[in-house]
Protein backbone atom coordinates (compact mmCIF):
# COMPACT_ATOMS: atom_id res chain seq x y z
CA UNK A 1 0.00 0.00 0.00
CA UNK A 2 1.12 3.35 -0.90
CA UNK A 3 2.02 5.62 1.96
CA UNK A 4 0.03 8.39 2.82
CA UNK A 5 1.03 12.10 1.89
CA UNK A 6 -0.22 14.96 3.80
CA UNK A 7 -1.51 18.39 2.66
CA UNK A 8 2.15 19.77 3.74
CA UNK A 9 4.13 17.11 1.26
CA UNK A 10 5.60 19.29 -1.44
CA UNK A 11 6.03 22.17 1.50
CA UNK A 12 8.27 19.51 3.54
CA UNK A 13 10.06 18.50 -0.33
CA UNK A 14 10.97 22.16 -0.58
CA UNK A 15 12.50 22.60 2.55
CA UNK A 16 15.10 19.43 2.05
CA UNK A 17 12.94 16.81 3.94
CA UNK A 18 13.83 13.13 4.72
CA UNK A 19 11.38 11.43 4.45
CA UNK A 20 10.49 8.29 6.17
CA UNK A 21 7.32 5.33 6.12
CA UNK A 22 5.37 6.47 9.76
CA UNK A 23 1.92 4.48 10.47
CA UNK A 24 1.18 4.38 6.70
CA UNK A 25 2.31 7.96 6.38
CA UNK A 26 5.14 9.81 4.24
CA UNK A 27 6.35 11.62 7.32
CA UNK A 28 9.59 14.22 7.38
CA UNK A 29 12.13 12.90 9.65
CA UNK A 30 14.46 15.96 9.32
CA UNK A 31 14.57 18.72 7.29
CA UNK A 32 18.49 19.47 5.73
CA UNK A 33 19.49 21.49 8.99
CA UNK A 34 19.08 18.26 10.90
CA UNK A 35 18.16 16.62 14.09
CA UNK A 36 19.84 18.78 16.40
CA UNK A 37 19.27 21.95 14.73
CA UNK A 38 15.76 21.32 14.66
CA UNK A 39 15.44 20.03 18.41
CA UNK A 40 17.50 23.58 19.27
CA UNK A 41 15.64 26.20 17.91
CA UNK A 42 12.83 24.52 19.32
CA UNK A 43 13.73 25.02 22.11
CA UNK A 44 14.86 28.75 21.90
CA UNK A 45 12.20 29.57 19.36
CA UNK A 46 9.51 27.97 17.65
CA UNK A 47 8.85 24.80 15.43
CA UNK A 48 6.05 23.89 12.86
CA UNK A 49 5.49 19.94 13.26
CA UNK A 50 3.24 18.29 10.74
CA UNK A 51 1.24 16.07 12.66
CA UNK A 52 -1.62 15.80 10.20
CA UNK A 53 -0.97 12.05 10.46
CA UNK A 54 -2.51 11.58 13.82
CA UNK A 55 -6.73 10.58 14.07
CA UNK A 56 -8.85 13.67 14.57
CA UNK A 57 -11.97 12.48 15.97
CA UNK A 58 -15.47 14.21 16.64
CA UNK A 59 -17.69 12.41 18.25
CA UNK A 60 -21.26 14.24 18.45
CA UNK A 61 -23.46 14.14 20.82
CA UNK A 62 -25.78 15.63 23.80
CA UNK A 63 -25.64 15.37 27.27
CA UNK A 64 -25.98 11.40 27.39
CA UNK A 65 -22.54 11.39 25.57
CA UNK A 66 -19.98 12.66 27.97
CA UNK A 67 -21.46 9.63 30.70
CA UNK A 68 -21.36 6.93 27.90
CA UNK A 69 -17.28 8.09 27.67
CA UNK A 70 -17.02 7.70 31.06
CA UNK A 71 -17.93 4.31 30.73
CA UNK A 72 -14.97 4.27 28.44
CA UNK A 73 -11.72 6.55 29.39
CA UNK A 74 -11.10 7.36 33.30
CA UNK A 75 -11.24 10.91 32.87
CA UNK A 76 -14.23 13.21 33.97
CA UNK A 77 -15.64 14.37 31.19
CA UNK A 78 -19.34 14.95 32.37
CA UNK A 79 -18.03 18.07 34.63
CA UNK A 80 -15.51 18.91 31.77
CA UNK A 81 -16.11 22.81 30.62
CA UNK A 82 -16.29 23.63 27.20
CA UNK A 83 -13.04 23.78 25.28
CA UNK A 84 -11.23 22.43 28.36
CA UNK A 85 -8.61 19.25 27.41
CA UNK A 86 -7.52 16.04 29.17
CA UNK A 87 -5.19 13.04 28.38
CA UNK A 88 -6.66 9.84 28.35
CA UNK A 89 -6.09 6.14 27.70
CA UNK A 90 -7.99 3.78 25.69
CA UNK A 91 -7.39 0.45 27.58
CA UNK A 92 -8.68 -3.11 27.76
CA UNK A 93 -10.02 -4.55 30.91
CA UNK A 94 -6.73 -5.64 31.93
CA UNK A 95 -5.75 -1.82 31.69
CA UNK A 96 -3.73 -2.56 29.21
CA UNK A 97 -3.36 0.41 26.81
CA UNK A 98 -4.72 0.35 23.28
CA UNK A 99 -3.75 4.39 22.78
CA UNK A 100 -3.46 7.47 25.05
CA UNK A 101 -5.39 10.40 23.72
CA UNK A 102 -6.21 13.87 24.07
CA UNK A 103 -10.17 14.66 24.70
CA UNK A 104 -11.90 17.98 24.26
CA UNK A 105 -14.99 18.79 25.19
CA UNK A 106 -16.62 21.23 22.15
CA UNK A 107 -19.66 22.53 21.13
CA UNK A 108 -21.86 19.78 20.20
CA UNK A 109 -19.66 17.00 21.69
CA UNK A 110 -16.04 15.14 21.66
CA UNK A 111 -12.34 16.14 19.54
CA UNK A 112 -10.35 12.82 20.30
CA UNK A 113 -6.59 12.99 18.75
CA UNK A 114 -5.38 9.76 18.62
CA UNK A 115 -2.11 8.44 17.68
CA UNK A 116 -1.75 7.75 13.92
CA UNK A 117 -0.75 4.11 14.29
CA UNK A 118 -3.93 3.72 16.49
CA UNK A 119 -6.92 5.43 14.94
CA UNK A 120 -8.48 3.14 12.80
CA UNK A 121 -8.46 0.44 15.68
CA UNK A 122 -9.44 3.10 17.97
CA UNK A 123 -12.20 4.08 15.75
CA UNK A 124 -13.39 0.90 15.46
CA UNK A 125 -13.20 -0.05 18.78
CA UNK A 126 -15.09 3.43 20.09
CA UNK A 127 -17.74 2.68 17.31
CA UNK A 128 -18.59 -0.62 18.74
CA UNK A 129 -18.36 0.26 22.52
CA UNK A 130 -21.08 3.36 21.93
CA UNK A 131 -23.08 1.13 20.14
CA UNK A 132 -23.25 3.39 17.28
CA UNK A 133 -25.31 5.54 19.29
CA UNK A 134 -23.28 8.74 18.28
CA UNK A 135 -22.01 9.96 14.84
CA UNK A 136 -18.52 9.63 14.79
CA UNK A 137 -16.67 11.49 11.93
CA UNK A 138 -12.82 10.35 11.42
CA UNK A 139 -11.66 13.53 9.71
CA UNK A 140 -9.64 13.29 6.51
CA UNK A 141 -9.97 16.83 5.69
CA UNK A 142 -8.03 18.38 8.27
CA UNK A 143 -4.46 18.71 8.95
CA UNK A 144 -3.10 19.18 12.55
CA UNK A 145 0.09 21.59 12.88
CA UNK A 146 1.03 22.38 16.42
CA UNK A 147 3.62 25.01 16.52
CA UNK A 148 5.90 24.48 20.09
CA UNK A 149 8.71 26.60 21.86
CA UNK A 150 9.21 29.90 23.60
CA UNK A 151 8.22 31.92 20.99
CA UNK A 152 5.24 29.59 19.52
CA UNK A 153 2.74 32.05 21.03
CA UNK A 154 3.63 35.24 19.41
CA UNK A 155 4.39 33.91 16.28
CA UNK A 156 0.88 32.66 16.45
CA UNK A 157 -0.66 35.73 17.51
CA UNK A 158 0.68 37.58 14.52
CA UNK A 159 -1.50 35.32 12.50
CA UNK A 160 -4.32 34.51 14.99
CA UNK A 161 -6.17 37.14 17.42
CA UNK A 162 -6.51 36.27 20.56
CA UNK A 163 -4.45 32.77 20.91
CA UNK A 164 -2.44 33.93 23.87
CA UNK A 165 -5.15 34.35 26.08
CA UNK A 166 -5.96 30.54 25.20
CA UNK A 167 -4.74 28.14 29.13
CA UNK A 168 -3.13 25.23 29.17
CA UNK A 169 -4.88 22.19 27.74
CA UNK A 170 -7.79 24.68 26.40
CA UNK A 171 -9.17 25.27 22.76
CA UNK A 172 -11.67 27.22 21.28
CA UNK A 173 -12.60 28.17 17.86
CA UNK A 174 -10.74 31.25 16.05
CA UNK A 175 -11.40 32.77 12.90
CA UNK A 176 -8.90 32.15 10.09
CA UNK A 177 -9.79 33.12 6.33
CA UNK A 178 -13.57 33.47 7.23
CA UNK A 179 -13.10 30.22 8.75
CA UNK A 180 -13.63 28.55 11.98
CA UNK A 181 -10.17 26.64 13.05
CA UNK A 182 -9.73 24.98 16.16
CA UNK A 183 -6.84 25.55 18.16
CA UNK A 184 -5.59 23.91 21.93
CA UNK A 185 -2.92 24.81 23.87
CA UNK A 186 -0.71 21.78 24.23
CA UNK A 187 1.92 19.83 22.17
CA UNK A 188 4.28 17.20 23.03
CA UNK A 189 8.06 18.71 23.37
CA UNK A 190 7.90 20.20 27.20
CA UNK A 191 7.48 23.60 25.55
CA UNK A 192 4.69 25.85 25.76
CA UNK A 193 2.79 25.49 22.46
CA UNK A 194 -0.15 25.15 20.29
CA UNK A 195 -2.03 22.48 17.85
CA UNK A 196 -3.90 23.79 15.31
CA UNK A 197 -6.77 21.78 13.37
CA UNK A 198 -7.07 23.49 9.45
CA UNK A 199 -8.19 22.38 6.43
CA UNK A 200 -5.74 20.55 4.51
CA UNK A 201 -6.88 23.11 1.51
CA UNK A 202 -5.56 26.29 3.86
CA UNK A 203 -2.78 24.27 5.53
CA UNK A 204 0.27 24.88 3.56
CA UNK A 205 -0.82 28.55 3.26
CA UNK A 206 -0.79 28.95 6.80
CA UNK A 207 2.29 27.19 7.47
CA UNK A 208 3.74 29.48 5.18
CA UNK A 209 2.77 32.46 7.55
CA UNK A 210 4.17 31.03 10.56
CA UNK A 211 7.14 29.93 8.67
CA UNK A 212 7.43 33.69 7.62
CA UNK A 213 7.29 34.98 11.18
CA UNK A 214 10.03 33.59 12.18
CA UNK A 215 9.23 29.40 13.57
CA UNK A 216 10.77 26.70 11.49
CA UNK A 217 10.00 22.77 10.04
CA UNK A 218 10.69 20.60 12.64
CA UNK A 219 10.89 16.41 11.90
CA UNK A 220 9.75 13.35 13.34
CA UNK A 221 13.06 12.86 14.77
CA UNK A 222 13.49 16.15 16.70
CA UNK A 223 10.09 15.49 17.55
CA UNK A 224 11.32 12.28 19.73
CA UNK A 225 14.43 13.88 20.96
CA UNK A 226 11.86 16.66 22.56
CA UNK A 227 9.95 14.72 23.71
CA UNK A 228 11.99 12.55 24.72
CA UNK A 229 13.40 15.08 26.89
CA UNK A 230 10.16 15.82 28.15
CA UNK A 231 10.08 12.59 29.49
CA UNK A 232 6.90 12.16 27.67
CA UNK A 233 5.76 8.50 26.28
CA UNK A 234 5.54 7.22 22.78
CA UNK A 235 3.13 5.11 22.31
CA UNK A 236 4.14 1.75 21.18
CA UNK A 237 7.63 2.30 22.64
CA UNK A 238 7.19 3.37 25.93
CA UNK A 239 3.48 2.14 26.41
CA UNK A 240 1.32 -0.06 24.85
CA UNK A 241 -1.22 -3.03 25.12
CA UNK A 242 0.43 -5.32 27.94
CA UNK A 243 1.51 -2.03 30.38
CA UNK A 244 -1.16 -0.36 32.17
CA UNK A 245 -1.24 3.39 33.30
CA UNK A 246 0.06 3.30 36.48
CA UNK A 247 2.78 0.99 35.20
CA UNK A 248 3.72 3.60 32.92
CA UNK A 249 3.90 6.46 35.60
CA UNK A 250 0.58 8.08 34.38
CA UNK A 251 -1.31 7.81 37.22
CA UNK A 252 -1.61 11.02 37.41
CA UNK A 253 -3.97 11.33 34.26
CA UNK A 254 -6.29 9.22 35.62
CA UNK A 255 -9.28 10.62 37.53
CA UNK A 256 -9.38 10.04 41.35
CA UNK A 257 -13.25 10.54 41.29
CA UNK A 258 -13.39 8.43 38.70
CA UNK A 259 -11.41 6.02 40.07
CA UNK A 260 -13.61 6.32 43.66
CA UNK A 261 -16.89 6.18 41.49
CA UNK A 262 -15.53 3.14 38.91
CA UNK A 263 -17.29 2.20 36.50
CA UNK A 264 -14.82 2.57 33.53
CA UNK A 265 -12.98 -0.31 31.26
CA UNK A 266 -10.36 -1.59 33.49
CA UNK A 267 -10.99 0.20 36.82
CA UNK A 268 -10.81 -2.66 38.20
CA UNK A 269 -7.19 -3.41 37.54
CA UNK A 270 -6.50 0.46 38.23
CA UNK A 271 -7.93 0.17 41.84
CA UNK A 272 -5.59 -2.88 42.47
CA UNK A 273 -2.46 -1.76 41.07
CA UNK A 274 -2.82 1.55 42.94
CA UNK A 275 -3.50 -0.45 46.32
CA UNK A 276 -1.42 -3.29 45.91
CA UNK A 277 1.73 -1.51 43.82
CA UNK A 278 2.87 -2.75 40.50
CA UNK A 279 6.00 -4.57 39.93
CA UNK A 280 7.45 -2.65 36.62
CA UNK A 281 7.11 0.67 36.37
CA UNK A 282 8.39 3.30 33.72
CA UNK A 283 11.32 5.43 34.92
CA UNK A 284 13.67 7.87 33.73
CA UNK A 285 17.24 6.70 33.29
CA UNK A 286 20.70 8.89 32.56
CA UNK A 287 23.66 6.84 31.43
CA UNK A 288 27.27 8.27 32.80
CA UNK A 289 29.16 9.38 30.12
CA UNK A 290 28.17 9.34 26.20
CA UNK A 291 26.57 5.79 26.03
CA UNK A 292 23.14 5.75 24.50
CA UNK A 293 20.95 3.37 25.66
CA UNK A 294 18.35 2.80 22.53
CA UNK A 295 15.14 0.81 22.89
CA UNK A 296 15.02 -2.73 24.20
CA UNK A 297 18.81 -2.66 26.23
CA UNK A 298 18.58 -4.76 29.19
CA UNK A 299 19.00 -3.00 32.51
CA UNK A 300 20.82 -4.53 35.24
CA UNK A 301 21.02 -4.02 38.94
CA UNK A 302 24.31 -3.48 40.79
CA UNK A 303 24.34 -7.39 41.55
CA UNK A 304 24.26 -8.12 38.20
CA UNK A 305 20.19 -9.26 38.20
CA UNK A 306 18.14 -8.67 34.86
CA UNK A 307 15.48 -5.87 36.51
CA UNK A 308 14.24 -4.68 33.17
CA UNK A 309 14.26 -2.64 29.73
CA UNK A 310 14.96 0.84 28.15
CA UNK A 311 11.94 1.76 25.60
CA UNK A 312 13.12 4.50 24.43
CA UNK A 313 16.39 6.02 24.71
CA UNK A 314 18.82 8.39 22.79
CA UNK A 315 20.95 11.71 23.05
CA UNK A 316 19.55 14.78 24.49
CA UNK A 317 20.57 18.01 22.21
CA UNK A 318 19.57 20.48 24.80
CA UNK A 319 20.59 18.09 28.41
CA UNK A 320 23.73 17.51 26.17
CA UNK A 321 23.78 13.65 27.52
CA UNK A 322 21.99 10.76 26.85
CA UNK A 323 18.36 10.19 28.30
CA UNK A 324 16.52 7.25 28.12
CA UNK A 325 13.23 5.76 29.64
CA UNK A 326 12.51 2.12 30.59
CA UNK A 327 10.83 -0.31 32.76
CA UNK A 328 12.20 -1.48 35.54
CA UNK A 329 11.30 -3.42 38.35
CA UNK A 330 9.82 -1.58 41.45
CA UNK A 331 12.05 -2.21 44.27
CA UNK A 332 14.66 -0.72 41.88
CA UNK A 333 12.81 2.61 40.78
CA UNK A 334 14.19 5.03 43.14
CA UNK A 335 15.76 8.13 42.08
CA UNK A 336 19.56 7.96 42.11
CA UNK A 337 19.12 4.32 42.02
CA UNK A 338 22.69 2.79 40.84
CA UNK A 339 21.61 0.48 37.52
CA UNK A 340 23.75 -0.94 34.73
CA UNK A 341 22.91 -0.60 31.01
CA UNK A 342 23.77 -3.96 28.01
CA UNK A 343 25.11 -1.62 25.22
CA UNK A 344 26.61 -3.90 22.44
CA UNK A 345 27.49 -7.11 25.18
CA UNK A 346 29.40 -4.37 27.57
CA UNK A 347 27.46 -3.17 30.79
CA UNK A 348 27.74 0.81 31.25
CA UNK A 349 26.65 2.60 34.80
CA UNK A 350 23.71 4.86 34.72
CA UNK A 351 20.95 6.05 37.39
CA UNK A 352 17.42 6.05 37.99
CA UNK A 353 16.53 10.11 37.39
CA UNK A 354 13.71 12.35 37.71
CA UNK A 355 11.42 13.28 34.47
CA UNK A 356 11.56 15.36 32.80
CA UNK A 357 15.35 15.50 32.14
CA UNK A 358 14.22 19.09 30.08
CA UNK A 359 12.51 21.58 32.37
CA UNK A 360 9.01 21.80 30.86
CA UNK A 361 7.69 25.72 30.51
CA UNK A 362 4.01 25.41 29.68
CA UNK A 363 1.86 28.70 30.52
CA UNK A 364 -0.41 27.71 32.98
CA UNK A 365 -2.26 30.90 33.08
CA UNK A 366 -3.66 33.24 30.31
CA UNK A 367 -0.71 35.09 29.32
CA UNK A 368 -0.74 38.58 27.67
CA UNK B 1 51.48 9.27 0.57
CA UNK B 2 49.05 7.49 -1.54
CA UNK B 3 46.04 8.32 -2.96
CA UNK B 4 42.80 8.03 -0.91
CA UNK B 5 40.74 5.10 -1.10
CA UNK B 6 37.22 4.73 -0.10
CA UNK B 7 35.18 1.09 1.00
CA UNK B 8 31.60 0.01 0.55
CA UNK B 9 30.94 0.54 3.67
CA UNK B 10 31.52 4.23 3.45
CA UNK B 11 35.52 4.53 4.73
CA UNK B 12 38.11 6.25 3.55
CA UNK B 13 41.66 5.44 3.98
CA UNK B 14 44.91 6.71 2.99
CA UNK B 15 48.12 5.23 3.41
CA UNK B 16 51.51 6.87 4.30
CA UNK B 17 54.78 4.10 4.20
CA UNK B 18 53.03 1.39 6.59
CA UNK B 19 50.62 3.43 8.24
CA UNK B 20 46.79 3.74 7.70
CA UNK B 21 44.90 6.50 8.52
CA UNK B 22 40.98 5.77 8.30
CA UNK B 23 37.97 7.52 8.78
CA UNK B 24 33.92 7.57 7.47
CA UNK B 25 33.42 9.71 4.29
CA UNK B 26 31.12 12.99 3.85
CA UNK B 27 28.64 10.89 2.46
CA UNK B 28 27.93 8.89 5.52
CA UNK B 29 28.07 11.38 7.52
CA UNK B 30 25.53 12.93 5.65
CA UNK B 31 22.68 9.41 5.62
CA UNK B 32 24.20 9.37 9.22
CA UNK B 33 22.77 12.12 10.35
CA UNK B 34 24.01 14.54 13.60
CA UNK B 35 26.93 12.02 15.16
CA UNK B 36 26.28 12.25 19.17
CA UNK B 37 27.93 9.13 20.03
CA UNK B 38 31.70 7.46 18.56
CA UNK B 39 33.65 4.88 20.16
CA UNK B 40 37.06 3.58 18.76
CA UNK B 41 39.30 0.71 18.47
CA UNK B 42 41.80 0.49 21.20
CA UNK B 43 45.50 1.15 20.70
CA UNK B 44 47.24 -2.11 20.60
CA UNK B 45 43.82 -4.21 19.45
CA UNK B 46 44.19 -5.86 16.20
CA UNK B 47 42.12 -5.91 13.37
CA UNK B 48 40.58 -7.43 10.37
CA UNK B 49 39.61 -6.51 6.85
CA UNK B 50 35.66 -5.80 6.58
CA UNK B 51 35.97 -6.52 10.71
CA UNK B 52 34.25 -4.25 13.27
CA UNK B 53 36.24 -1.70 14.44
CA UNK B 54 33.96 1.21 16.39
CA UNK B 55 30.68 2.56 16.29
CA UNK B 56 28.77 5.83 15.88
CA UNK B 57 25.56 6.81 16.93
CA UNK B 58 23.40 9.64 15.56
CA UNK B 59 20.59 10.79 17.03
CA UNK B 60 18.46 8.03 15.08
CA UNK B 61 20.39 4.97 15.53
CA UNK B 62 24.06 3.29 16.06
CA UNK B 63 26.18 2.25 13.23
CA UNK B 64 28.97 0.29 13.11
CA UNK B 65 32.32 0.99 11.72
CA UNK B 66 34.87 -1.76 9.72
CA UNK B 67 38.23 -1.36 8.77
CA UNK B 68 38.72 -1.35 5.04
CA UNK B 69 41.85 -3.13 5.66
CA UNK B 70 43.72 -5.58 8.48
CA UNK B 71 46.33 -3.79 11.06
CA UNK B 72 47.17 -3.17 14.64
CA UNK B 73 45.18 0.13 15.96
CA UNK B 74 48.77 2.82 16.57
CA UNK B 75 46.39 5.48 17.60
CA UNK B 76 42.77 6.85 18.01
CA UNK B 77 41.32 10.26 17.69
CA UNK B 78 39.78 11.06 21.21
CA UNK B 79 38.91 14.46 20.21
CA UNK B 80 36.40 12.81 18.21
CA UNK B 81 34.97 10.85 21.30
CA UNK B 82 35.07 13.92 23.07
CA UNK B 83 32.96 15.95 20.66
CA UNK B 84 31.08 13.85 18.24
CA UNK B 85 29.74 16.64 16.01
CA UNK B 86 33.54 17.26 14.58
CA UNK B 87 32.72 14.07 12.23
CA UNK B 88 29.87 15.63 10.89
CA UNK B 89 31.55 18.92 10.59
CA UNK B 90 35.00 17.56 8.62
CA UNK B 91 35.01 14.12 8.35
CA UNK B 92 37.77 13.35 5.84
CA UNK B 93 40.28 15.20 7.71
CA UNK B 94 40.17 16.56 11.44
CA UNK B 95 37.91 13.75 11.99
CA UNK B 96 40.18 10.75 11.51
CA UNK B 97 38.79 8.00 13.48
CA UNK B 98 41.91 6.24 13.97
CA UNK B 99 45.78 4.62 12.51
CA UNK B 100 47.22 1.59 12.30
CA UNK B 101 50.01 -0.45 11.15
CA UNK B 102 48.40 -2.51 7.70
CA UNK B 103 49.58 -5.96 7.68
CA UNK B 104 49.07 -6.54 4.01
CA UNK B 105 49.51 -3.53 1.67
CA UNK B 106 47.86 -6.05 -1.24
CA UNK B 107 44.34 -5.25 0.10
CA UNK B 108 44.36 -2.03 -0.75
CA UNK B 109 44.03 -3.06 -4.60
CA UNK B 110 40.39 -3.55 -3.91
CA UNK B 111 39.57 -0.91 -2.53
CA UNK B 112 37.77 2.43 -4.76
CA UNK B 113 39.16 5.57 -5.94
CA UNK B 114 37.52 8.56 -5.55
CA UNK B 115 35.96 8.70 -9.00
CA UNK B 116 34.76 4.96 -8.64
CA UNK B 117 33.38 5.42 -4.92
CA UNK B 118 31.57 8.56 -6.11
CA UNK B 119 29.73 6.51 -8.85
CA UNK B 120 28.78 3.84 -6.38
CA UNK B 121 27.61 6.36 -3.56
CA UNK B 122 25.47 7.80 -6.19
CA UNK B 123 24.33 4.39 -7.73
CA UNK B 124 23.45 2.77 -4.20
CA UNK B 125 22.19 5.78 -3.05
CA UNK B 126 22.18 4.40 0.38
Amino acid sequence: MENIKTALYNLHQKHGAKFVPFAGYQMPIQYSKGIIEEHKSTRKNAGIFDVSHMGQLFIKGDDTLAKSLERIFPAELSNAKLNQSKYSFLMNEEAGIYDDLIITKVEGGFNIVLNAACKNTDFKLLSKLLEDKYEMILSEELSLIAIQGPKAVQILEKIINGVSDLKFMNGDTFNYLKENIYITRSGYTGEDGFEISIKNDDAEAFVQKLIDEGASLIGLGARDTLRLEAGLCLYGHDMDINKSPVEANLKWAISKNRILEGGFIGCEKIKSQIENGVSKIRVGIKPEGRIIAREKTSIFSEDDKNIGEITSGTFGPSVQAPVAMGYVENSFSKIDTKVFLEVRGKKYPAIISNLPFYKKSYVKGASK
Amino acid sequence: MSEVKYSKEHEWIKLDGDTAVIGITQHATEMLGDIVFVELPEIGSSVAKDGNAGVVESTKAASDIYTPVSGEIIENNQAIVDDPAKVNNDPENEAWFFKLKITDKSEMDSLMNKEEYEKFSKESGS
